[in-house]
């Protein structure tokens, strides 16, 4: 079964990285996270928080349009085309090839955050005010990133198991916008006098994904100067990434379902 | 046992948007495929062929009966060690080369490296794009793509290969060459079941066919039996007649053509043939020979479907046809 995966992980991340899209968007985060440094410099000081924020923003953002645009073709793709005919024809289940391209593009998502990272490590060294303690602060802060873009590349692929890409794009791309409001979801509901409104928040917390479960290393906690430092929490981080691993295993697992009922006409 | 059983299959689609409605595509069909045959499977557009395949791959569910392929139900992952399966109008990756694809294809099969490679390379030459093994799909022609269809059908050895209408838009050469490949997997005892259009093809490459109209079985068995069934008449053929040809000759047959030194008449049943046999003994005419006349499979396959021919009870044709004997 790991060999079937690992066989169509590996031609799903040969498609995606042969996808012109992906080199647009990793270019564009590039020359975003490379005109921070410019941007950093109107604000007299301050240039290494705000390069570390653009920059960890661009990596996010970017990395969430990667997730998305390439996450909601995934099996939409399979199925128009028909390639998934001859592949389901071979000795694979079904749920072998949804965690097949799921792990295909997540290490997609790996290797451009890894190239986005480069990126951000070098504007840091041009500017020179980060020491190597810093430089080592930034995995962290990338690591939560791909957590959450882990979760949303689960989401894309759960909604092109039975939607078309605009729909899923859609979809996808409202949840993770909602996601980051999570606790503001949460704290509506508590202040709520209508039961009624008080469960429904209550369910919507905890079904919709929260992503505000990842804003835990930012560039306070890169920078860590007098006045301006959030430490790194090793515990918080564990929870995250178990939150990111339930929650994604949660989303696959009714993708499968929803797959393994559907009928290719 | 056969390699193939059929039971009952049914098959119903939902169609519409607010208020679903079923549509049958595929009604108690039965069929049973021996091992080592060649299975042609016929119908017009929509009769429900490309349905029996894809419940066969387990891309459908059906809706009732049952299907088995080397005694293991169709729902069963592991039985697709055994089987290929080239799709109708198949597309594969555009972005790899056939050595990709045939490589990406056997390690889903377990294959690995160089026993999958000289595999990859054998199959490419079979069926002749060994000179193309490293362009890129996208710049295949149909007959290339269908070409390659057939080799990653055939990665894994299989018993048995389903070919979905694997003639369908090549041209005279593209569909001989398929005719060549189905031919050697035969050769080598593979069973093949395929759907196809192309009826001359058909006539000439299988043992056994099943007609589908409709999602219904019309007729299955030995094409041979089949046309058998339906002698329309017989043609005899006398040495030349030196005199005027006997008026009795002419008022006995339907058809009467004299071609150089040949005089060839055509009977419409056994008793006409039997009694122009008797008026040429008596005129001292040569015989030379005595054929009956069957429909080919595109004229017998026009009669069943367009409703000439309801499908008869038994499931396969009955092998007591009533005459077959050539005079020679």
């Amino acid at each position: 079964m790991i060999r079937r995966i690992l066989a169509i992980a590996r031609n799903t991340y040969r498609e995606t990285v042969r996808d012109k899209i992906l080199y647009n968007l990793i270019l564009f985060a590039l020359i975003l996270i490379f005109s921070s440094i410019m941007l950093g410099q109107l604000t007299l000081g301050n240039e290494d928080k705000v390069m570390l924020d653009l920059g960890l923003s661009s990596i996010s953002v970017f990395g969430m349009l990667i997730a998305i645009f390439i996450g909601i073709g995934l099996v939409y793709k399979e199925l128009e085309k028909r390639t998934a005919y001859a592949l389901l024809a071979k000795p694979v289940h079904r749920h072998e090839l949804i965690l097949g391209k799921y792990l295909g593009l997540l290490f997609t998502i790996l290797v451009n955050l890894a190239i986005m990272t480069v990126g951000l490590e070098l504007a840091m060294l041009y500017i020179g005010r980060i020491g190597l303690g810093g430089h080592l602060r930034v995995l962290p802060a990338v690591f939560v990133i791909f957590l959450s873009l882990a979760l949303t590349t689960a989401l894309a692929l759960f909604f092109s198991t039975f939607s078309s890409p605009a729909l899923s794009a859609l979809f996808t791309f409202f949840l993770w916008i909602i996601g980051h409001f999570g606790r503001d979801l949460q704290s509506f509901g508590e202040l709520t006098k209508s039961a009624s409104v008080k469960w429904v928040c209550r369910i919507l917390y905890y079904v919709i994904p929260n992503l505000t479960n990842f804003n835990i290393v930012d560039s306070r906690s890169v920078i860590q100067s007098s006045g301006y430092s959030m430490p790194i929490d090793p515990v918080a981080i564990a929870g995250s990434t178990i939150y990111a691993v339930l929650y994604c295993a949660a989303i696959l697992s009714l993708s499968i379902a929803i797959f393994a009922r559907r009928d290719f006409k | 046992m056969p390699v193939v059983e059929i039971e009952n299959l049914t098959k119903d689609f939902s169609i519409g948007f607010w208020k679903k409605r079923p549509l049958r595509a595929l009604e108690n069909l039965c069929l049973e495929v021996h091992r080592g045959e060649i299975f042609g499977f016929l119908g017009p557009n929509g009769a429900g062929k490309s349905t029996t395949i894809k419940i066969l791959m387990n891309l459908l569910h059906p809706t009732s009966g049952t299907a088995r392929i080397l005694g293991k139900p169709v729902n069963r992952v592991s039985m697709h060690q055994e089987i290929g399966y080239l799709p109708e109008n198949p597309y594969f990756y555009d972005y790899l080369t056939p050595t990709e694809l045939l490589t990406y294809m056997g390690r889903l099969f377990g294959l690995r490296g160089s026993e999958l490679s000289r595999k990859v390379e054998a199959l490419l030459d079979d069926v002749g794009l060994a000179e193309a093994r490293n362009l890129q799909l996208r710049k295949f022609s149909k007959g290339m793509v269908q070409r390659v269809g057939v080799a990653q059908a055939l990665i894994n050895d299989p018993e048995i290969v389903f070919l979905d209408e694997p003639m369908s838009g090549l041209d005279p050469l593209g569909r001989m060459e398929v005719r060549r490949i189905i031919t050697s997997l035969k050769a080598r005892g593979v069973t093949v079941f395929f759907s196809s259009h192309v009826l001359p093809d058909v006539e000439a490459l299988c043992d056994r066919i099943a007609i589908l109209n409709k999602g219904k079985l019309q007729e299955a068995g030995a094409l041979e039996d089949i046309l058998k069934v339906r002698i329309t008449g017989y043609e005899i053929i006398l040495s030349r007649v030196k005199q005027e040809i006997p008026d009795e000759i002419r008022r006995s047959c339907d058809e009467v053509r004299s071609m150089e030194d040949r005089l060839h008449l055509r009977a419409r049943d056994r008793a006409q043939m039997e009694a122009l046999l008797e008026i040429a003994l008596r005129h001292k005419l040569e015989l030379i020979s005595v054929n009956p006349v069957r429909p080919s499979l595109e004229e017998h396959f026009q009669s069943v479907v367009a409703g000439g021919q309801q499908g008869p009870a038994y499931t396969y044709a009955q092998k007591n046809a009533t005459d077959s004997t050539d005079y020679h």
